[in-house]
């Protein structure tokens, strides 16, 4: 097992009045995959929003426990959440390019972290989406606007785009859940070439997906974290009759 | 029975159509009137010369120039101004909080209140506070700002239209994506970077129409200015803040109302009138252009 990366501790979440999540600890491991499965409504996505902090736009929500990333607890009143969020960085549901070019798309975080020296900018764009398999497909038209991009391209663009704030966590909200097949693969590939330098946490829909992609699963259900442990195993022997039946797709 | 609703039926759908056609009648009627009694004195020279013989004769330059340097001063004072106010009440303020709430009525009955107010109050607060007060202070007494200006006229304007510019801003914020804020602050960039670079590049065809449509209004507008800048004659243009100005609104006013040869003026209020609803009707048609083309990208 390697080293763990993020840790969390009894930690619940509430709507207002109503838990969304309830009590969960976990360890997430350095490098390595990690899934977060359950039916829709489970917290799983809610979960992943802690993690950068996330939830704290929403109105109403309210945290306990502890949420501890390289040993420190994010939920600290001396965390600076702006950096918080760009050592965890973040690839959404809906690919979300901004209604520029490509080019400063990518540029975006760098740009905030105050790099503008233009072959500075050149190299990081460059290399990032060299590490998103997208360079190939845009680096003629690196000026042209986001929004043309096809939708998988769009969700690898917004993954550079990620990737060139340098995090050291990337969380994926369903990143495939909206791509056709071919896409789909495509960003499945990615993953696996990202969690040699990336601790990845994804939450997906789809379970064939996580047994591809994952290296240990997760599994929510309303609001509790029911199983976790090799993906391996959660898909040949869970523990759980929940997580066998779920899995099994006798409920979901 | 059934013949009976039949015949219902048929009065209703003709007293909807009557009622349609009515409101087309009276715009069509308007336009014939005014464009007929305008049209032979409408030329280029009417609209770039100067009015001559007691306003009898000649253009409406002057006219023209005052309205435009006037929604321009007051652009500058009511878009800024509205954009930060449409910022604050969108994104930084708690949607119940008593200020947020507070704002927004005030925003809305300054929407209601009668334009000629607005014209008392510029001249109680802009001419006879500030602008006195600048002159006792500064001038040592002397009347420089004290009276009526293009400027002090320009700033009642802006407070006028200044609804105006926040509805637009504020519902062109509200169609910026929330996935594209969470992008940005994804990416570490702090509340105030994603307002500057995404929220706001994001509302600036809003802003455009807020802007226009403040403009048309302001250059529609005559109450306002009534004791706070326009002239009834001026032989210069203006050339500093503190120059009067004269208006198209107020220029047909002064022709209908104080004019030495009614018939003989009748035509230049015609053709005036010809080009200040050619002015508003077309800024409020690029208005709606913009603000349907801002909605379909929301969509």
């Amino acid at each position: 097992m390697k080293e763990t990366k993020i840790k969390t501790r009894d930690l619940s979440l509430y709507y207002g009045a109503k838990m969304a999540l309830n009590s969960i600890t976990m360890d997430i491991p350095e490098k390595e995959v990690t899934a977060f499965i359950g039916p829709s409504g489970c917290g799983k996505s809610t979960f992943l929003r802690t993690l950068n902090r996330m939830n704290d736009l929403i109105p109403g929500v309210r945290i306990t426990g502890e949420v501890l990333v390289d040993s420190l607890n994010i939920y600290d009143k001396q965390i600076d959440v702006v950096n918080l969020r760009k050592k965890v960085g973040m690839v959404f549901q809906k690919s979300n390019p901004f209604a520029k070019s490509i080019f400063e798309n990518v540029a975006y975080g760098p740009r905030i972290n105050g790099i503008n020296n233009k072959t500075k900018l050149e190299e990081i764009v460059e290399s990032s989406l060299k590490k998103a398999f997208i360079w190939e497909e845009v680096k003629d038209r690196m000026n042209d606007s986001a929004m043309a991009l096809s939708g998988g391209q769009q969700q690898r663009m917004c993954i550079a785009r990620t990737l060139a704030v340098e995090p050291e966590i990337i969380l994926m909200d369903e990143p495939a859940s909206a791509l056709d097949p071919i896409s789909t693969a495509k960003i499945e590939e990615l993953i696996h070439e990202l969690k040699k330098s990336y601790t990845i946490v994804i939450v997906t829909h789809n379970m064939q997906q996580a047994a591809r992609v994952s290296d240990l699963t997760a599994f929510f259900y309303l609001g509790e974290l029911i199983e976790y442990g090799k993906t391996r195993k959660i898909f040949t022997t869970p523990d759980k009759k929940h997580t066998e039946e779920y899995i099994t797709g006798r409920f979901g | 029975m059934s013949r009976q609703k039949t015949i219902t039926g048929g009065l209703f759908v003709g007293v909807t159509a009557f009622s349609a056609f009515l409101i087309i009648a009276v715009i069509i009627i308007l336009l014939v009137v005014i464009i007929n009694g305008g049209k032979d004195t409408f030329s280029w020279e009417f609209l770039t010369s100067f009015p001559e013989d007691g306003m009898m004769k000649g253009g409406i330059f002057p006219a023209i120039f005052g309205t435009v340097l006037l929604v321009l001063i007051m652009s500058v004072a009511a878009v800024p101004f509205g954009t930060i106010t449409a910022i604050y009440l969108t994104e930084y303020a708690h949607e119940k909080s008593v200020l947020a709430q507070t704002i927004r009525f005030a925003v809305r009955t300054l929407a209601t209140v009668p334009s000629i107010i607005f014209g008392l109050f510029g001249l109680g607060f802009f001419i006879k506070f500030v602008g006195t007060g600048i002159d006792d202070v500064f001038l040592g007494g002397q009347l420089k700002w004290g009276q009526p200006n293009i400027l002090w006229a320009s700033l009642t304007m802006a407070l006028l239209t200044l609804p105006v510019v926040i509805v637009s801003v504020e519902e062109a914020i509200r169609t910026v994506p929330r996935e594209l804020r969470e992008a940005s602050l994804a990416l570490g960039a702090t509340k105030w970077e994603t307002i500057k670079r995404i929220v706001i590049p994001g509302s600036r065809s809003g802003i455009m129409t807020g802007t226009i449509l403040a403009v048309s209004r302001g250059a529609g507008e005559v109450a306002p200015i009534l004791f706070t800048g326009a002239a009834y004659y001026l032989a210069t243009l203006p050339t500093s803040l503190s120059d009067q100005f004269m208006n198209l609104g107020y220029h047909i006013y002064i022709m209908a109302t104080q004019s030495a040869n009614v018939d003989q003026t009748l035509p230049i209020q015609f053709a005036t009138t010809m080009v200040l609803l050619l002015l508003t009707f077309t800024l409020n048609l690029a208005a709606v252009i913009i603000r349907s083309r801002l909605r379909r990208n929301a969509k």
